[in-house]
């Protein structure tokens, strides 16, 4: 148990790992009055299905939900943009107390005429269930009179955590998935789940099992299409990165359709050569397996020796991480050791109990692993284990800034590419150009 | 309006939700910790929204709203929250703001704040206001938190110790300026907010709970005493406001203080450009009975020496503006000043009086220009590209219109998200001013320099 000063329902969320190795709580609702850097269910379903760019996006409730998700992932597509308009029917004080379902009517039938999506999703936020709306029978009434497939969304903000709002974006996924019937030719077909194609990612990735010879049905929802996703149902393996969003999913699928799935990262050269290998082994396909050997060989060819400067200019610093994924975490230790980065704090603000146990076996004794923290925890730590370098989002960047340390920003706005080899390299960069900043030298003594 | 027609929903919202505001407002008070009565959500969205722009720690607390507490009430968790946001920041006041949720379901936060009080009579003080976000917008919830600090704090004492300012939603670097102005008229005075520090501060040797500076409790339980207010604006919290036992009250911290000690409220417009700046340093000069220092009769100079100097380069340009009501209110009336042409005002604000107050700035002289409250940015969009206008002013959220006319986008305001400094530009003044007619002049001359075949570097 770790000593320094933590609120008393999160004591058991914090953890010094020793060599017994301990039990963290987690999947918790956060803590009323901790300053916990989570967001909420809506936010956990927006960002999932976000990047479905030939679907409409419909946020029915009061302008601000609309107005903090507008555009901020950095998750590209190569056609259409319609996911990076935001939508909403804006609710004012009338329609608190008359009720919100003429206007989410009116607006679907305007959006649709106007944006022809392929489908809808209509995101219910906290108050929606209060005021008395039928969210459902409005979508269902709106997809009667226009032939375009309306998913609600149930995602008010307070009925559980992030988490649940993976949940929630998934069971409209799953209502997707199956609606259609065009089959690939190919020999080995499997679906990406869970990446979302921030900077491009999935391109890279996609390439790489292009070139073994995989093809890819439907990723979801990175570079997502809806009708990619009806035909999810046709493809014979579905690989689940950030296992956190996408696992229910996945679980369905395996019931529904008799999908196997796969947990895989494509951060860092070890997770990501393995997501090449697990695929290789599924199919028990040799020429897969030495496609995927020599992918990977040419690969680390050029990355390892590129890697080298880093790894020499890096030797010896100390990482704190704290991310959304779990998932992301326990490939960032991994891929911050091969440039020679210990980590010394980690955590996520969606990890489940295998993940911890992961990273507890994972990481030195005496690293903090944390569930769910917050700025004043964060900080402690960071200063107390003498951090060099700190991998976060927006909300930990001034934190490490403001004390004088590196930062590389792994969160879902970011402009630049981590995954895959290509990414090792920039990941690499960016550790190295923050963390070996002259700047620094001002601030810390 | 738009809820009278068939409803067209909200398409890239111009504005934020209540609660921000309120909580911009609140980081501008000394030892302070906001805490947002709702869902987890709104506190990390605002937060996250904020540090993006001032990028500095912000913290805001949030009472985690549970199926719960939407059912029976937000009782439990707020007090909770009080009393972890007491044990982790040891904060000198907890401000609190409301959201869509809590007040849908009717929560009594002054009710609950008391509790909390009664039991543990060493709590700090408590501030709280009414900030739904399906009522007004981020500008409303600035205004409205201001009024509660004050509703919450003041109190008579002394008489005329000194003058009360209100700022609009200013940068930093534009509340640094009020400073240095009342400093220069050795005046004593009572800026709120005042996060110049808490949201542009420096680093630290060690990472501090609640960053330094802000008002301090002190000095806003003066607020009472003063010889007057200056607040800043027309529009304020018009179509905010706190709902209390006698209705919807919509003062500002200007007007309460006025009605309730006799404070007399001075209401200026935003000092940007010349006009509007003079009209700021003779009333100061007038109700402190200082002379305007030499030091602004200089700037002044070098303001108007600026404008001969860029002059043409910006006369008869066709603008579009966007941001909060008071904000495109006195980007206006400066923008007149320089001969700029006002082709589109567009704000998100829904105060109603957006029209009526930029007729009062054309002086029956001037065309109106075309302006659209309410507005999104789809619509600002649609009307842009038949108005085809050669500059776009405003925040970083326009860039997108600003990119497919292939015009210069000026960024003032908040938020700059796209750029850093958004918290170190300076509005106001002479000094801000000046900044500001460089920027749109330097704008203009870049896009001539960069669309030339030849690439000159000497005009």
């Amino acid at each position: 148990m770790a000593t320094f000063n933590i609120l008393e329902e999160r004591r058991k969320q914090v953890l010094t790992k020793t060599a017994e190795g301990g039990e963290i709580a987690c999947g918790k609702q956060s803590t009323a009055g901790s300053v916990s850097q989570r967001a909420c269910v809506f936010c956990g379903s927006r960002v999932v299905l976000y990047p479905i760019a030939d679907a409409l996006h419909l946020i029915h409730g009061p302008v601000g939900c609309a107005a903090y998700t507008w555009d901020i992932r950095g998750s590209l597509s190569s056609g259409p943009q319609l996911h990076r308009l935001s939508f909403s029917t804006d609710l004012n004080e009338k329609d608190v107390v008359f009720g919100g379902e003429k206007k989410l009517y009116q607006s679907l039938i305007k959006l649709i005429e106007t944006y022809q999506p392929k489908a809808a999703f209509v995101y219910s936020t906290c108050i929606v269930g209060v005021i008395g709306d039928d969210v459902k029978a409005v979508c269902k009434k709106v997809e009667a009179e226009t032939g375009i497939t309306v998913l609600p969304v149930m995602s008010e903000g307070f009925s559980g955590t992030k988490k649940d709002g993976y949940k929630a974006a998934c069971d409209a996924l799953e209502a997707l998935v199956g609606t259609g019937n065009e089959r690939r030719n190919g020999k080995y077909t499997i679906n990406i789940l869970g990446d979302f194609n921030l900077a491009g990612e999935l391109w890279m990735l996609a390439g790489y099992y292009r070139k073994m010879g995989v093809d890819i049905v439907a990723s979801i929802t990175g570079d997502g299409r809806i009708d990619e996703i009806r035909h999810a149902h046709t493809a014979s393996l579905n690989l689940v990165q950030c296992s956190g969003s996408m696992m229910n999913l996945a679980k369905s699928m395996k019931e529904k359709y008799g999908i196997p799935f796969k947990k895989v990262s494509y951060f860092g050269i070890e997770d990501m050569s393995e997501a090449l290998y697990e695929v290789a082994r599924f199919f028990e396909s040799d020429e897969l397996m030495e496609k995927a050997r020599a992918l990977v060989r040419e690969e680390i060819g050029t990355l390892l020796p590129a890697l080298e400067k880093y790894r020499k200019a890096l030797k010896g610093k100390k990482a704190a991480i704290y991310v959304g994924g779990a998932f992301k975490a326990i490939s960032l230790v991994k891929a911050l050791r091969l440039i020679g980065v210990q980590t010394v704090v980690v955590g996520s603000q969606t990890g489940g109990p295998d993940d911890y146990a992961l990273l507890q076996k994972l990481c030195d004794e005496g690293t903090y692993i944390v569930d769910d923290s917050n700025p004043l925890e964060l900080s402690h730590m960071v200063q107390e284990t003498g951090a060099d370098i700190f991998i976060g989002g927006v909300k930990e960047r001034p934190i490490a800034y403001k004390i004088g340390i590196g930062f590389c920003d792994h969160n879902h706005e970011r402009k630049l590419a981590l995954a895959g080899y290509e990414g090792m390299i920039n990941f690499a960069e960016e550790v190295y150009a923050s963390a070996l900043s002259p700047v620094w030298k001002f601030i810390r003594k | 309006m738009k809820e009278e027609k068939e409803y067209i929903a909200t398409r890239n919202a111009c504005k934020l939700c209540n609660p921000l505001g309120a909580c911009l407002a609140y980081k501008g008070i000394k030892g302070c910790v906001p805490l947002i009565h709702g869902s987890q959500g709104c506190s990390t969205y605002i937060r996250r929204y904020m540090i993006s722009h001032f990028r500095e720690p912000v913290d805001i607390a949030s009472s985690n709203f549970t199926e719960e507490s939407t059912i029976f009430g937000g009782r439990q968790n707020c007090h909770q929250a009080v009393g972890n946001i007491i044990k982790q920041y040891n904060p000198e006041i907890i401000a609190a703001a409301t959201t869509c949720l809590s007040e849908t379901i009717g929560d009594d936060i002054e009710k609950y704040l008391k509790e909390y009080k009664a039991e543990f009579p060493d709590a700090p003080d408590f501030i709280y206001a009414n900030t739904p976000s399906y009522q007004g917008t981020h500008a409303d919830g600035f205004h409205e938190a201001v009024a509660a600090t004050v509703r919450s704090l003041a109190k008579r004492t002394k008489k005329n110790t000194h003058i009360n300012l209100f700022p609009g939603m200013y940068s930093p670097a534009d509340l640094r300026y009020l400073k240095r102005v009342m400093d220069n008229y050795k005046t004593n005075y009572v800026l709120l907010p005042d996060y110049s520090e808490t949201l542009d501060g420096s680093s630290w040797s060690e990472y501090k709970k609640i960053p330094d500076g802000g008002t301090s409790k002190e000095a806003i339980i003066t607020t009472a005493d003063a010889q007057a207010s200056i607040e800043f604006g027309a529009i304020f919290n018009k179509a905010g406001g706190s709902t209390n036992k006698n209705g919807r009250s919509k003062e500002t911290a200007a007007s309460y203080l006025e009605t309730t000690f006799g404070v007399p409220a001075l209401r200026l417009p935003w000092p940007v450009g010349v006009e509007a700046t003079d009209l700021f340093f003779k009333t100061l000069s007038e109700v402190t009975g200082v002379e305007k220092p030499d030091e602004y009769v200089k700037e002044r100079g070098r303001l108007i020496d600026a404008y001969a100097d860029g002059h043409k380069y910006v006369f008869g340009k066709k603008a579009v503006i966007y941001g909060e009501e008071d904000l495109v209110l006195s980007i206006y009336r400066f923008l007149n000043e320089i001969g700029v042409d006002t082709i589109l005002i567009a704000s998100g604000g829904k105060s109603g009086a957006l029209a009526s107050e930029i007729e009062k700035l054309t002086m029956g002289e001037m065309k109106m220009p075309e302006i659209i409250d309410n507005a999104d940015f789809e619509e600002i969009a649609a009307r842009s590209r038949e108005l085809k206008p050669d500059i776009m002013i405003g925040h970083s959220k326009g860039y997108y219109i600003a990119r497919e006319l292939n015009i210069p986008l000026v960024r003032i305001g908040f938020p700059i998200h796209d750029r850093l400094g958004g918290q170190r530009l300076l509005h106001i003044g002479y000094e801000g001013t000046n900044d500001l007619f460089e920027k749109i002049v330097n704008a203009f001359i870049e896009k001539n320099q960069e669309s030339s075949e030849v690439g000159y570097k000497y005009m």
